[in-house]
């Protein structure tokens, strides 16, 4: 039981990062109706972003990870501008495979000036500690990976819910011509969309950077199509669905490779993909409406 | 207020409206009455900017506003009540309401406004909180015209608001739009129910796969023969 207990509390801060970066898939789809297949990339960007703010410029993780997000939202506004915009009329098939291009451009642009090698955040980043609390031991990167992720979580909560930006995403998610009779800048909201799960990802790359200590131009691929099992999962489109996949998920792997063996890990992620497809494909938290003509 | 210049609006390679030219003065209720498919709705699309034509022009308020995006015509004063109601269906109703007053800064005016539609729908009231999906047919168009009308248009566009109701509602809806009307909103509504449509209108226009064939006063086409013929049922 207390192993149990254990692999779930390891599983919480991988699940945590697997719901930041589901989030930005789900919000994505559920405005442009997009599996935007750069996102694990973009993740991928944050990451080395924040390794240089602290490698570079010395400053501490905190600090990385708002200048990751910071420039993360404003690569996610310049894809959209420059790779999805422009097929907004197209079919959904060509906008898929210009988002496998930018994937892949992001992945070669960063091997390019970057070199394949994998780096390692300088020592001291983040000093470990362990903690055992009622048997259970926990890092404090566990902690930080955990609360930073759940506070990002409850401020995009407060922003979909509770702001006239978020009240606009919904409406456009739900029904753009609706939306733009409501004076909804279709365009604009789209941007801000692209922003915030850009930022997301930004903060999980960086989690990844202290998670696993080390970054590569190649880490965003698994992250990123675990993340998407993740918002299938949850329901594709909906954020509580993708904070619940990703949580779901991470607990998942943790307990497949505490258990069973860690080379199962990524099968168990993608034959869930499987299964939900077989049995619901709305996911956890989808409704089965039916596309609305 | 309105005046709509012999304008061309094209589906792909089909002409959906010919040369179609209309007028709405301020203060009146003007109706768009014809068959399904004769270009009603895709007249109100164009107005509202969700569609361009190809030639003519459009202009309100002495503005040409053939060429200006939709949500800047939605800041100049026309708001549009959509077919098929096209309520945010996840949203609760209270939010559906703030989003018809997206563009105004004024918290003031919209709170009194909120309140107006509240006392004009009590049943809205009620439901503030509710998700419009779960929303009758009947209260979704209240809350479709209610959330038209807290961006207080000058000028609304209604397009098939007795689609699907019952009677009795059908009733309640025009009685609804002749009160707007009467408040000082000018309005351009779209009807298959030309009898209702004409009863409550000043003025009229009768389109045809995307011509208008006749036009006139409201009370003059409900005695036509033609009129009589095709849409008043002998």
């Amino acid at each position: 039981m207390l192993e149990l207990m254990q692999q779930i509390v390891n599983g919480l801060s991988l699940g945590a990062i697997y719901a930041l970066i589901a989030l930005g898939y789900t919000m994505v789809y559920g405005i442009i109706k997009l599996i935007n297949f750069a996102h694990g990339d973009v993740m991928m960007v944050g990451a080395y972003v924040g390794f240089f703010s602290v490698s570079m410029l010395g400053t501490n993780i905190v600090v990385a990870m708002i200048f990751a997000m910071l420039a993360c939202a404003l690569l996610g506004v310049i894809i959209e501008k420059v790779a999805y915009k422009p097929l907004r009329r197209a079919t959904r098939i060509a906008a898929l495979i210009t988002a496998i291009g930018v994937s892949l451009f992001l992945e070669y642009t960063t091997i390019f000036f970057l070199t394949p090698q994998q780096r390692i955040f300088p020592q001291g980043t983040f000093p470990v500690q362990d903690y055992s609390l009622a048997g259970i031991s926990v890092s404090n990167k566990d902690i930080f990976i955990f609360i930073s992720a759940i506070l990002l979580m409850v401020i995009l909560q407060f922003i979909v819910k509770n702001t006239k930006t978020g009240k606009a995403m919904r409406a456009v998610s739900e029904d753009k011509d609706a939306a733009v009779l409501m004076g909804i800048n279709v365009d604009n909201t789209i941007s801000v969309t692209f922003a915030i799960g850009s930022a997301l990802a930004a903060a999980a790359g960086v989690m990844i950077g202290v998670y696993y200590n080390t970054i590569n131009p190649l880490m965003g691929i698994l992250p990123g199509l675990k993340a998407f099992v993740a918002a299938v999962l949850g329901g594709i489109g909906i954020i509580p669905g993708a904070m619940v996949g990703g949580f779901i998920l991470g607990i998942l792997e943790t307990l497949v490779s505490g258990y069973g063996n860690s080379l199962y890990r990524d099968a168990v992620a993608f034959g869930i993909l499987i299964l939900i497809l077989l049995i619901k494909p709305t996911g956890i938290f989808g409704k089965n409406t039916g596309e609305k003509v | 207020m309105l005046k709509v210049n012999e304008i061309d609006v094209y589906y792909g390679a089909i002409h959906a409206l010919k040369k179609l030219s209309l007028e709405v003065e301020q203060g009146s209720i003007v109706t768009l009455i014809g068959a399904n498919g004769a270009g009603k709705t895709t007249t109100l699309k164009t107005i509202s900017g969700l569609l361009r034509p190809r030639s003519g022009s459009i202009i309100f308020k002495g503005v040409d506003i053939t060429k200006v995006p939709p949500e800047k015509i939605v800041a100049m004063g026309i708001s549009q009540v959509p077919e098929g109601r096209r309520v945010f269906a996840g949203m609760t109703v209270l939010e559906n309401l703030e989003m018809g007053a997206y563009l105004r800064k004024d918290k003031k005016g919209i709170a009194k406004d909120l309140e107006e539609v509240f006392d004009r729908f009590p049943r809205l009231k009620e439901r503030r909180k509710q998700l419009a999906g779960t929303l009758s047919g009947g209260e979704q168009q209240m809350l479709a015209i209610g959330r038209a009308l807290m961006a207080r248009p000058s000028l609304l566009l209604m397009d098939e608001p007795s689609m699907g109701l019952a009677p009795l509602l059908v009733k309640e809806i025009f009685e609804i739009i002749k009160d707007i009307n009467n408040r000082g909103t000018t309005i351009l509504l779209v009807e298959q129910n030309a009898h209702m449509a004409l009863s409550i209108a000043d003025k009229a226009y009768v389109l045809e796969t995307g011509e208008i064939v006749l036009s006139g006063q409201a009370g003059e086409l409900m005695k036509s023969e033609e009129v009589k013929k095709a849409y008043l049922g002998g």
